[in-house]
């Protein structure tokens, strides 16, 4: 079983990343769970979701507190949230910020992998959202195949395009730009 | 087909494939999104069905009453401080014997204000003559709306689908979706041996004296009865037609078990992990799963803690000075059958504090170290 957290803010589609993702996972034979943080939700507040992915039904009905991977959707968060409260030794932890991971390896200590990706960049230029608050998750979702190798870019383009309403090309090219552009991925 | 559904639209999914005609709900959280949905299905034309916009649940469950009356097949769902606003008129459609079905999100009952899972609203409504289920994951939430109204149907009493909140309402899974046309063939239109027409105006359920009330309350009491059978029957076509197994009870690992642990709702999924882990270092534990509470199956249940060690039953749920609900009940199917096993009571998880896998091992631990329990409530996890 893998369990992943993501970390976002109210308005930058966190919560439908984490359901485009469970998407991908049924569409290929998997077990998923995708759910919010239980309560409420407020724009540009922290939010977080998760998503616990396995090959047989899931019986684990509770939240997760130990995931395997964290993945950030705002950078701003890492100033106020422990984003790595629980995560795993050797876990993953993807962070949407035009930063070389070695430049933040150093703030997460040696016991996690960091890997990075500019999904704002990526999401500015396909016009994403608007300027001041661009919705980087397509672009979170392709880098996340990359990086935590849970299913493939067929699945995930699948996926975005019944899951986001608008522009649907601009968000499956959002995510196969950042497959293609994420750090620290070898 | 497989689809990623949370627990709200799986609801709403299991409304549409049963081809529901009338609609009346009012939006509480976490109930909300199976009225938005529903309404978007009706508002663009994929369910020939009347969306009724009410003021309140009272309303809503009103309206159905109506509809159910004319030989519509109704449906609303709800949550907490709304279903306890339908009280009176679960009375009602109960009593008038109407098919209703309903979708009740369990969440806690305020002050203080909550929007978190426990069971407290619908067994609250215990003794309003109402079916009621109690679900496990988004599959059965799907299933149970469907064999809800076959079900219904026969017995003519109304069903309450309860599933927690957040940790079915709120959490996507994959979900089987039946194809309409074999929904179609296992329930058939709803058309009742007599409805009322407006066209034929009678009053019903006007005033009745006490030679007859007590024979209402009589076959009221008979079909719930009844419908123990009725619910075997059901399942057993659904199983046919579907694949997939439902009943009165669930068993997991029961067979050779020594020890039971009793749960409902979406705590019985986590406990088959800590099943697991016991049975590999050789303690022979089950878990025995309530499924439906109304009609209560306490002879299923008896039979089933036959034989048995010790039993540690879950609930998330409190009756005020006396102990968990489910325990309660449980402990009185088991005293006209002679039955004096260790019944162990936990309370856990009110207000959606989250139950963990070792959470339920602390209960496993409790109940292995104790040979009988000294008070009606073992407390889990409470600060006191």
């Amino acid at each position: 079983m893998i369990e992943i957290r993501l970390h976002g803010r109210g308005g930058q589609g966190t919560v439908v990343a984490s359901k485009i993702l469970a998407d991908a996972i049924v569409m290929g034979g998997g077990y998923v769970q995708a759910f919010p943080e239980f309560g409420v939700e407020r724009r540009g507040a922290p939010v977080v979701a998760y998503v616990r992915i396995d090959n047989k039904p899931i019986n684990l009905k509770s939240k997760i507190y130990q995931p395997d991977h964290i993945v950030v959707l705002d950078p701003t968060l890492l100033q106020s949230v422990n984003v790595t409260d629980g995560l795993k030794e050797g876990g993953k932890v993807l962070v949407n910020s035009e930063k070389e991971p070695s430049e933040m390896q150093e703030k997460f200590g040696k016991s996690f992998k960091v890997m990075t990706v500019d999904a704002t960049a990526i999401a500015l230029e396909k016009r994403l959202g608007s300027k001041t608050s661009p919705i980087v998750n397509t672009a979170i979702l392709g880098a996340i195949v990359k990086a935590l190798n849970v299913t493939n870019m067929d699945l995930i383009i699948k996926a975005i395009e019944e899951g986001v309403p608008l522009k649907v090309e601009e968000n499956v090219e959002a995510a196969k730009k950042a497959y293609t552009s994420l750090k620290g991925g070898e | 087909m497989r689809k990623l559904l949370m627990g709200n639209h799986a609801i709403s999914v299991g409304a549409t494939l049963s081809r529901v005609q009338v609609i009346a709900a009012y939006p509480i959280t976490p109930q909300t999104q199976v009225v938005e949905m529903l309404s978007e299905i009706v508002a663009d034309g994929k369910l020939n069905a009347e969306f009724i916009k009410v003021e309140s649940e009272h309303s809503a469950m009103a309206a159905c009453i109506g509809a159910s009356t004319t030989g519509a097949r109704a449906f609303t769902a709800t949550s907490a401080q709304g279903l306890l606003l339908m009280h009176e008129l679960l009375h009602w459609a109960a009593h008038g014997r109407l098919p209703i079905v309903m979708a009740n999100v369990n969440r806690a009952v305020a002050p203080g204000w909550t929007i978190w899972t426990d069971q407290n609203d619908s067994l609250s409504q215990r003794d309003t003559g109402w079916i009621q289920f109690y679900v496990a994951d988004n599959q059965e939430v799907l299933d149970t709306i469907i064999l809800g109204y076959k079900l219904a149907e026969k017995v003519h009493l109304p069903v309450m689908v309860n599933l927690d909140a957040f940790v079915l309402s709120h959490t996507y899974e994959a979900v089987e979706v039946p194809d309409q046309e074999k929904v179609d063939a296992f329930l058939p239109p709803f058309n009742p041996e007599w409805k009322m027409d407006v066209k034929n105006p009678r009053a019903f359920g006007g005033l009745t004296s006490s030679d007859v009330y007590m024979e209402f309350q009589y076959n009221h009491h008979e079909a719930m009865e009844q419908s123990k059978k009725v619910i075997a029957e059901t399942c057993g076509e659904f199983e046919k037609i579907f694949g997939r197994k439902y009943g009165l009870l669930e068993e997991y690992r029961m067979e050779d078990s020594e020890y039971v642990m009793v749960t409902s709702g979406t705590i019985s999924k986590t406990s088959r992990i800590v099943v697991d882990e016991l049975r590999e270092k050789g303690v022979k534990i089950g878990i025995l799963r309530v499924r439906t509470f109304r009609p209560f199956p306490g002879e299923e249940i008896a039979a089933a803690l036959a034989g048995k060690k010790k039993a540690f039953v879950i609930d998330r749920n409190i009756s005020y000075g006396k102990s968990g609900i489910f325990y309660d009940e449980i402990k009185g199917a088991l005293y006209n059958k002679g039955m004096n096993l260790p019944l162990f009571g936990f309370v856990i998880g009110l207000g959606g504090r989250d139950v963990t896998p070792a959470h339920l091992h602390e209960i496993v631990d409790y109940g292995m170290k104790h040979d009988r329990p000294t008070e009606e409530i073992i407390w889990m996890g409470v600060k006191k």
